[in-house]
């Protein structure tokens, strides 16, 4: 079995793990190395063809396979290794041994002085949904389509409903759209989608596909193939109201029920997990429970805006360079909660006595319009953010000035006061 | 009437008053590119259009974009003209894919390279 040491092995070549390991070859690290599972580097942007990433960061508006693509030449020209057709089988966190498995070199076991973790997130399968009817062909999430459709050119249908108002969800009802399905209906069970609302205008409203608010699929008929479903309204407690069925003939059925952090990894490695986010519980630069494991991107928490997944690991990628270096500060820990309308923060830790800006990122609770979000360090006001509208459906990022943040000395809470 | 800004995930709410089929005033937007947005989408409403074509010599489909929006309205016949384009690997990002779209003066340029 082959062996080797490196000082930074970031688990992923998506947005996240590219842009660790960026940030940690900047800072001067050349014994670094990326495992990525897949033959590409580029995570799930290579699927995403689709305009609106990149507005922040490159002030350009590109798609997926060109944001992905600058960070890939950047890697490239930096001479970043990136190891492909690479699958990490386990991590150790005591030991930052790492086991990994590929054609080409058989198990490998490679031990980091610190380990990026950058795997990115998973579609939420049927089972979890518990969606009724039989288990006939035509059933797919939004992201396997897709694939299907971006990565591997074929329509996984003609006739198309689709469950759930994720953002893949709508941009896989214009995509099927534009490629010569037709799309009938999107349902979504809560009152309010959960995808953005750009998505909502340039990828239903454009098509005049009808969106179904409080609504949910409560039969799906079918043997081999799916023949159609039947819709139906909910009430308050979410139960189907008798009376109100619509029925769809209809091929395909396209499950966008929300996503979730790949961390089989984590939790094996003994990397304590947020029950709110799925993701790792994390201080101001990304470090987990467990010295030199840092967690950035999906994998952290479901981001909706890549340009926010690349600012967060490039801070952690420069945080794990300072701790191969010994110069990362650690200590006390002042905690961050969630209060009234917020779910979710993350950091959940900030290191006491650092001055370095903070960004508290967090899912609003509810629909909020013209709410102010308002973040206390013991009671005392730090910062607030005011907005037209707070919705689940966006995620919500407050910053904390460094001379803020050095003046932190006690529990951070954030909250949203509604008008 | 009401819009949304499609043009950042921010999706700001804009309120637009129009008098004559004339934009006289726009509010709600964040940024100057809100109330440029609102101008043209109450006037003559553009998409970037992205799609997948298949290649000759080449497994995987090739995404393409047009360079810069083009009218909302001709998104269907765009997709036709893109649908009889036949092309080969290799393909490099950013090359033209199909010139001046429809007439709108707009070019097709591959977003990925494949079979390079
Ligand atoms: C199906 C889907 C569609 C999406 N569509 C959009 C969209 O339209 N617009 C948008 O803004 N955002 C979208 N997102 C969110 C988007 O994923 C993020 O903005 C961003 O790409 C996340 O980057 P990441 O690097 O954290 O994760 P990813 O891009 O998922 O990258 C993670 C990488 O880690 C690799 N990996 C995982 N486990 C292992 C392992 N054990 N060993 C080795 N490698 C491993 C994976 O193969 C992958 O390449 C989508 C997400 C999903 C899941
Ligand atoms: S007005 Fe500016 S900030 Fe608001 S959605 Fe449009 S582009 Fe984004």
């Amino acid at each position: 079995m082959n062996s080797k040491c490196v000082d930074i092995l970031v688990i992923g070549a998506g947005p996240a793990g590219l842009a660790a390991a960026i940030a940690a070859k900047e800072d001067g690290i050349d014994n670094l190395l990326v495992l990525e599972r897949e033959h590409n580097p580029g995570g799930i942007l290579r699927q995403c063809i689709h305009n609106g990433f990149g507005l922040h960061r490159f002030k350009e508006e590109l798609t997926g396979p060109e944001y992905a693509q600058r960070d890939i030449d950047r890697a490239r020209e930096m001479g970043i290794e990136i190891q492909t057709d690479t699958t990490v089988l386990s991590v150790d966190g005591k030991t930052h041994t790492v086991t990994c498995v590929s054609s080409a070199h058989g198990v490998e076991i490679i031990t980091a002085k610190a380990i990026i973790l950058a795997m990115g997130c998973r579609e939420r399968p049927r089972g979890a949904l518990g969606t009724p009817g039989t288990r006939c062909a035509g059933i797919y999430s939004a992201g396997t389509a897709q694939k299907f459709v971006n990565l591997e050119g074929y329509m996984p249908g003609k006739r198309v409903v689709i469950l759930g108002s994720g953002d893949i969800g709508l941009i896989m009802a214009r995509r099927m759209t534009l490629q010569g399905a037709k799309v009938l209906a999107c349902v979504e069970l809560m009152p309010f989608s959960s995808g953005l609302n750009r998505n909502i205008v340039q990828c239903l409203n454009d098509y005049d596909i009808p969106l179904y608010l409080s609504h949910t699929v409560i039969d799906i008929k079918g043997r081999e193939r799916l023949t159609g479903v039947t819709v139906a309204k909910v009430d308050a407690n979410r139960q189907p109201i008798p009376g109100s069925e619509i029925e769809f003939d209809c091929d395909t059925l396209l499950l966008s029920v929300g996503l979730i952090p790949e961390n089989e990894l984590s939790e094996g490695a003994g990397v304590k997990l947020s029950p709110l986010t799925s993701g790792a519980e994390v201080d101001d630069v990304l470090q987990t429970n467990l010295p030199g494991i840092f967690a950035c991107g999906n994998v952290l928490h479901v981001h909706d805006l890549v340009d926010h997944v690349s600012n967060e690991s490039f801070r952690a990628g420069h945080a794990a360079a300072a701790y191969v270096r010994g110069q990362l500060s650690g200590g006390d820990t002042l905690d961050v909660r969630d209060g009234d309308g917020v779910r979710g923060t993350v950091p959940q830790r900030i290191r006491k006595g650092v001055s370095e800006e903070v960004d508290l990122m967090f899912r609003p609770s509810g629909v909020f319009r013209n709410a102010t979000c308002i973040v206390t360090c013991g009671g005392r006001e730090i910062a607030r953010k005011k907005a037209p509208i707070f919705t689940p459906g966006e995620m919500a990022v407050v910053k904390l000035k460094p001379e803020i943040v050095a003046g932190l000395d006690d529990t951070v809470t954030v909250t949203i006061e509604r008008s | 009437m009401e819009i949304t800004c499609i043009n950042c995930p921010v999706g700001c709410r804009l309120s637009v008053t129009l008098e004559n089929g004339q934009v006289t005033s726009v509010t709600g937007n964040t940024c100057k590119r809100g109330e440029i947005y609102a101008r043209q989408e109450c006037v003559d409403p553009q998409r970037m259009v992205t799609a997948v074509i298949p290649v000759a010599g080449s497994a995987m489909p090739l995404s393409v974009k047009t360079r810069t929006p083009i009218p909302k309205k001709l998104i269907d016949e765009c997709m036709k003209a893109l649908s009889a384009v036949e092309i080969a690997a290799p393909v490099k990002a950013g090359s033209v894919v199909l010139a001046n779209v429809c007439g709108t003066g707009v070019d097709i340029i591959a977003t990925k390279s494949v079979g390079a």
